[in-house]
C-alpha cells in the first residue's frame, strides 16, 4: 500500500512537473520531449490502475508515433528565432491564468462532490478487466462497429493530410 | 488509494492545458496542450474503468486514441501549408479567417 502510494505521488508530481515545463518552454523541441515525459509518466499512472493494454498502446501511439510526427514538423518548419514568438505578460495572459483556475476550481468541486458512493478499488477486478486479452474480446464482439468506423476516419485522415500537404493544389 | 486522487491529478493535467492553449502563441505548442488535455481526460476515463471494473472507460481512451492520431496527422498538415503561405506559426498574424 505504501508502495502504491510512493509510485502514484511520483508520478503524479513528475507528470505535472513535465506539463508545466512543456507549456513554459520557448523552444518546440525541449517543450515536445517534455511532453514525452509527461506520456511515460501517464503510461506508469496507467499500470497502477492496471490498464496494460493502455499504457503500452499509449506509448506506441503518443510517444512512438505523434510526437515523431511533431518532431519531424518542428524539424521541417525550421521556425529559426524563437524571440520573434515571444511573448511578454499580457493582459490575455492573466485572463488565462484567471479562466483555467476557475476550470480547475469547478472541476475539484465536482470531483470533491461527486465521486461519494463508488465502490472501493478492486485489484483484482482492474487486473481482469485492462488484459490485452479481455479488452481484445469486448474489441471484436461488443464493439466491433466503432472498431471498424475507426478504419474509415483513418483512411480520412490519411487522405485529408495528403491532400493538406501537397504542394499545389490542382 | 482513491479514485479523487486520480481525478485531481487529471483536473490539474486539463488546466495545465487550458493555460498552453489561451496563452501560448506558437501553434505547434498549442497543438501539443491540446494533447496534453486529451491525455488528462483518458486518464479519467482510465480511472473510472479500473475503479468500476468496466472496461468500457478503457474502449473510449482506444478510440479518443484514434481520434487523436487522425488530428495530429491533419493538423500539423494544416500548420504546414499555413507556413507555407505565411511563413510564421503565431496564431495571431494568422487571422485570415477573421472577417
Amino acid at each position: 500500500m505504501i508502495l502504491e502510494s510512493i509510485v502514484f505521488y511520483s508520478l503524479a508530481v513528475a507528470s505535472v512537473g513535465s506539463a508545466l515545463l512543456m507549456v513554459t518552454r520557448r523552444n518546440p523541441v525541449i517543450a515536445a520531449l517534455y511532453l514525452i515525459l509527461n506520456f511515460f509518466c501517464l503510461a506508469g499512472l496507467y499500470l497502477t490502475l492496471q490498464a496494460q493494454f493502455i499504457a503500452v498502446i499509449h506509448i506506441l501511439v503518443y510517444a512512438g508515433a505523434i510526437m515523431v510526427l511533431f518532431l519531424f514538423v518542428i524539424m521541417l518548419l525550421n521556425l529559426g528565432d524563437e524571440r520573434k514568438l515571444s511573448d511578454a505578460i499580457s493582459p490575455r495572459k492573466i485572463i488565462a491564468g484567471g479562466l483555467s483556475l476557475a476550470l480547475l476550481l469547478e472541476l475539484l468541486s465536482i470531483f470533491v462532490t461527486g465521486t461519494e458512493g463508488l465502490p472501493e478499488y478492486n485489484a483484482d477486478q482492474a487486473l481482469q478487466v485492462g488484459t490485452v486479452e479481455y479488452i481484445g474480446k469486448q474489441l471484436f464482439t461488443k464493439f466491433l462497429f466503432p472498431f471498424e468506423v475507426t478504419s474509415i476516419l483513418l483512411l480520412a485522415a490519411i487522405i485529408g493530410a495528403i491532400l493538406l500537404a501537397k504542394k499545389k493544389p490542382d | 488509494m482513491g479514485i479523487q486522487l486520480y481525478l485531481y491529478l487529471s483536473a490539474i493535467l486539463f488546466m495545465i492545458g487550458v493555460v498552453g492553449v489561451i496563452a501560448r502563441r506558437n501553434a505547434i505548442i498549442v497543438f501539443m496542450s491540446i494533447e496534453l488535455m486529451l491525455n488528462s481526460v483518458n486518464l479519467t476515463l482510465v480511472a473510472f474503468s479500473a475503479f468500476l471494473g468496466d472496461v468500457t472507460g478503457q474502449m473510449l481512451v482506444f478510440f479518443v486514441m484514434t481520434v487523436a492520431a487522425a488530428e495530429a496527422a491533419i493538423g500539423l498538415a494544416i500548420i504546414i501549408s499555413l507556413f507555407r503561405n505565411k511563413q510564421t506559426v503565431n496564431l495571431d498574424e494568422i487571422n485570415i479567417l477573421k472577417w
